[in-house]
């Protein structure tokens, strides 16, 4: 491994030009996001200003879950919203103002965006000032767009973290800032490690109480957790924030690069890097290991879902052996990818965009061994005989950092465990 | 606007979704942002598909929005109809692209695709709802493909019993199982067995099941059978209107509907009713006991179960089938009947009445929960968004209608109707609610340390949460404080933080005694105690004024 580390491919130019595609592009919008940010922050409410639709996919996708306190919903748009603008606004009012009357404790609500309110310019920035002062001292009104024409899956996180940095206090004090939704005790064991190294200040966004956001400014060093957060990035920069580069924190090497670039950032010693993380990279590949027995060798298919399929295919690819037929990604940021795209296999094919029907023949041509797709397409390419892993999991799961990597790996191991281990005969 | 926190039905094209998605050989274009192919899970992940459904989205984006959208409609609707090569095609809209007015299925009707039946489908997304998007689609589908059958205007009736003089058995027409239909899968099954074994063949399934080639065989059955109307009704209706097709109404769920639909279909049709569908003298009649419901509920272990108090919701066929079966062939009392379906509100409305409750019509999530709370039932008979509701007041809950989750796809042989429906009722009705013996103790002795106040040992869970135990059931709220109820906070102890009840509260010796009622009527005691106490004019509430109230309440 530390091998394969010190002769990575030099430069993307290894990689053939991404297939960019267009046509019926399988994949969630936005609003999915609310699914997982409901739990990472419990003191927030997530109200879609939308459509039946906007309500029956969130329903449908989290809904399996019995909620005896519901911590989204959606105000359902009616024939008389649409006729007039402003009697929209004040019905908005009335139903925050219902909403927060049955729900006293909820701290922070986002408006979020669908496409119904955003193809008749329904202006939910200006309405979440106007409840903001309406509601002042009680509850934070923010607002950001999850619909499906602007954005795609995990997008929405992207959108809900740069409606929080205006909020982010000021202040100039050094700190790690590590952005993207962690799973709790993921966050807890990265912090510790980053405190062991040295670093003292390391803070996260989004927080687990939206009220308690961190502060940011020339002080901070932005360490991005996950790859779809161009905006956040951005907008953490334009606060003074700088961005530490480094591939993504998935896999043992992917982990180690991530923390050695941050401890790199904090004048940390390497050799100090090496004390504290090669026990742990030295373990993680041992846990590796009968992972890598099932998926060496295994060819794999990545269809666009949630932009970590590029991460995802460097570590199965580098760490555990597997062939890389297409990885597809909804969008690719190429200053954001660039450590990552560095990583691939040389001649690896990434496609951008979908037409999904062109990319399923390619699929079915392949017939790679494991196919990482979303549910629509997972039951019915099972049918076919292909082995899929639905991708939606990767981002419910604690996937990050050098101690979970095996089970990064066994999530895509199972699938191809289970089929060997099924017979009906 | 409409504050939803769950919605009971989806939008209108996934009503359509559902016709397309149930038959073979019809595709769907649908003009529909990036984004709502979200839709192809309910059928892949909830009914479990092993295929993708026949739908093609338009999936445009917000850069779409500046071009040419309607070429992008045309783009897909070519490639889905070369790529698909379908016997007929449904084009429609979402709610967004209702919004920019693209009209596809004009655009479709003008790109020459021969004989191919084309559907437009108008479904206004931001006032109807999935069922009846489901019955449009439906009924405008049948409508295009029966078209050239149309008879003339003053054409004879079809005689319903002309199967006699044919020399065949009578057949009819299953009408209306749908994917993501309540257990629509086993309801076909029992009800064409139930059918065959008194000679009578089922000829045309649809939707579920049908080509648009079986759609066109509809008129030569001899009946309808219209077994879901939220789907079929209006379908049925113009069937009857214009082709004289007779069609049974009675939704076989229950004993009673069974045997009351399998009358109505002799009826219909001609045939003369067989002995066992005759009511014996002691009013029961033979057939009902191919079922086993009726000997399980009047042997002794089914007498705890008189007048167990319970709520019924869901969509009209369902609730209205359930609200019988739970008033005459279980024994519970029915204290609240409701549905989301305006469509069917006046039926719904008169079951109630027949129950001497008031029906609840409404799609608010809140609403319904807020009648629950004030109904106090021990047992909720709902869908999926009952299961909320019912955990958060800690009532046992069984799923009786759509929306419904994966759980109520069962792999297992698991229908609503005929006979075998109504064994699975029994079970799955009865089986939240605590068992007889257990209920005995718990109301003997308080102080164990395993089988607690409101725990059920058969549900095999621990003890339960304070919340769930009903320990601290809130006190009767006025109406208008009725949404603030869902706000309470329960303390670890398991007491609710009640705001002050105006000039009346309970002794702590009356709470004492309070506590001492089994948990499952607790609610409804302290209701009714307070609402006496009120009466009264009593300040503080004893344990004396609980005995009061308890005999005053005593009919």
């Amino acid at each position: 491994m530390a091998s394969s580390i010190a002769t990575r491919a030099s430069a993307e130019t290894d990689l053939p030009p991404p297939l960019k595609e267009s046509g019926q592009r399988e994949v969630f919008c936005g609003l999915t996001s609310i699914v997982w940010l409901h739990r990472r922050m419990p003191d927030a409410f997530f109200l879609v200003v939308g459509s039946r639709t906007c309500a029956h996919l969130i329903q449908s996708a989290a809904g399996v879950m019995i909620f005896a306190e519901p911590r989204f919903g959606t105000a359902i748009l009616g024939e008389r919203d649409l006729a007039g603008l402003a009697d929209a606004n004040e019905e908005l009012d009335r139903l925050v103002a219902q909403l927060l009357e049955r729900r006293p404790e909820i701290r922070t609500l986002f408006l979020v965006g669908s496409c119904p309110s955003e193809v008749i310019k329904l202006d939910l920035a200006k309405a979440a000032e106007r409840l903001n002062r309406q509601h002042a001292g009680r509850v934070m009104v923010l607002n950001y767009s999850g619909s499906g024409i602007e954005t795609t899956f995990t997008q929405g996180e992207d959108g809900a973290l740069q409606a929080l940095i205006p909020l982010m206090p000021a202040s100039d004090q050094q700190q790690l800032l590590i952005a993207g939704t962690l799973a709790d005790a993921v966050e807890d064991r990265l912090v510790g490690l980053f405190h062991k190294l040295g670093i003292k200040r390391v803070a996260s966004l989004p927080p687990r109480r939206s009220t308690e956001l961190p502060a940011v400014g020339p002080g901070t060093k932005l360490l991005l957790a996950q790859p779809f957060l161009s905006g956040t990035a951005r907008a953490l920069i334009d606060r003074g924030a700088e961005l530490i580069r480094a591939p993504y924190p998935f896999g043992v090497e992917g982990s180690r690069d991530w923390m050695a670039a941050a401890a790199s950032a904090f004048g940390v010693a390497p050799a100090r890097v090496a004390e504290v993380l090669d026990p742990l990279v030295e373990r993680g590949q041992r846990a590796l290991a009968p992972m890598r027995e099932t998926l060496a060798g295994k060819r794999l298919f990545l269809l666009p879902d949630s932009q970590l399929e590029i991460p995802l295919a460097r570590f199965l690819s580098r760490e555990c052996g597997m062939e890389l037929v297409e990885v597809g990604t909804p969008y690719l940021d190429r200053q954001l990818m660039a450590e990552e795209l560095a990583l691939l296999p040389p001649g690896t094919q990434l496609s951008e965009g979908q037409h999904v029907e062109n990319q399923l023949l390619r699929v079915r041509h392949q017939r790679p061994d494991l196919v990482v797709c979303g549910l629509g397409l997972a039951n019915p390419l099972e049918a076919e005989g292909m082995a899929t892993k639905w991708s939606i999991e990767l981002v419910f799961s604690p996937i990050h950092g050098i101690d979970q990597a095996a089970d990064l790996a066994e999530l895509f191991a199972r699938p191809l465990r289970r089929r060997r281990a099924l017979s009906f005969a | 606007m409409e504050l939803t926190l769950w919605t009971y039905e989806g939008p209108p094209h996934v009503g359509a979704m559902r016709i397309a998605a149930s038959m073979e050989g019809v595709h769907y274009v649908l003009h529909a942002p990036q984004g709502d192919t979200y839709a192809d899970l309910l059928f892949t992940m909830i009914e479990r598909r092993d295929r993708r459904p026949p739908v093609t989205y338009t999936t445009f984006q917000a850069r779409d929005l500046g071009g040419d959208t309607a070429e992008l409609v045309k783009r897909s609707i070519a490639d889905a109809v070369e790529r698909f090569q379908p016997e007929a095609l449904l084009v429609g809209e979402s709610c967004t692209a209702e919004l920019i007015q693209d009209q596809p299925g004009a655009l479709a009707a003008g790109m020459g695709f021969g004989d191919l039946p084309i559907v437009n489908l108008e479904l206004p997304a931001y006032s109807k709802k999935e069922n009846w998007g489901a019955a449009e689609t439906f009924y405008q589908l049948v409508r295009t493909l029966l078209k050239p059958q149309l008879p003339a205007p003053g054409s004879p009736k079809p005689d319903p019993a002309r199967w006699r003089s044919e020399g065949r058995r009578p057949r009819v027409n299953l009408l209306g199982p749908s994917l993501l239909g309540f257990r629509c899968r086993d309801d076909v099954r029992e009800i064409t067995q139930l059918l065959a074994s008194y000679g009578i063949d089922v000829a045309v399934v649809a939707p579920m099941g049908a080509r648009p080639a079986d759609l066109q065989r509809i008129p030569a059955a001899d009946a309808n059978v219209c077994l879901y109307p939220e789907v079929a009704g209006t379908l049925c209706s113009w069937l009857e209107r214009q082709f004289g097709m007779v069609c049974a109404r009675t939704v076989p769920i229950g004993i009673g509907a069974t045997v009351a639909f399998l009358r109505e279909l002799h009826q219909l049709l001609a045939l003369e009713l067989p002995a066992e569908l005759q009511p014996a003298a002691d009013g029961v009649c033979e057939a009902e006991r191919r079922s086993r419901l009726p000997w399980y509920s009047r042997s002794v272990d089914s007498t705890y179960l008189t007048g167990k108090r319970v709520f019924v919701f869901g969509d009209a066929t369902h609730a209205i089938a359930a609200a019988r079966i739970a008033s005459r062939e279980l024994g519970f009392e029915v204290v609240g009947l409701g549905s989301y379906s305006r469509e069917m509100a006046r039926e719904v409305r008169a079951a109630a009445q027949e129950l001497g409750v008031e029906a609840l019509i409404s799609d608010d999530y809140l609403a319904v929960e807020a009648a629950i709370a004030e109904a106090a039932p021990e047992l909720v008979l709902g869908t999926q968004m009952e299961r909320h509701s019912a955990k958060r007041l800690g009532i046992p809950c069984a799923v009786i209608s759509t929306p419904l989750h994966v759980q109520d796809v069962p792999a297992r042989y698991a229908p609503q109707m005929g006979w075998e429906g109504a064994n699975v009722i029994f079970d799955s009705w009865v089986h939240p609610l605590m068992m007889g013996l257990e209920e005995h103790l718990i109301g003997m002795f308080r102080h164990d340390f395993e089988f607690v106040d409101g725990h059920r040992s058969h549900l095999g869970d621990g003890a339960p949460t304070a919340s769930s135990s009903g320990v601290g059931e809130p006190p009767i709220i006025e109406e208008a404080v009725l949404p603030a109820l869902a706000g309470l906070h329960w303390s670890a102890e398991g007491e609710a933080e009640l705001p002050a009840l105006a000039g009346l509260h309970w002794s702590a010796e009356g709470e004492a005694e309070l506590a001492k009622i089994p948990f499952f009527v607790r609610g409804k005691v302290r209701k009714n105690t307070e609402a006496f106490a009120r009466e009264r004019g009593l300040a503080v509430i004893d344990s004396e004024a609980l005995y009061e109230a308890k005999a005053h309440f005593s009919r």
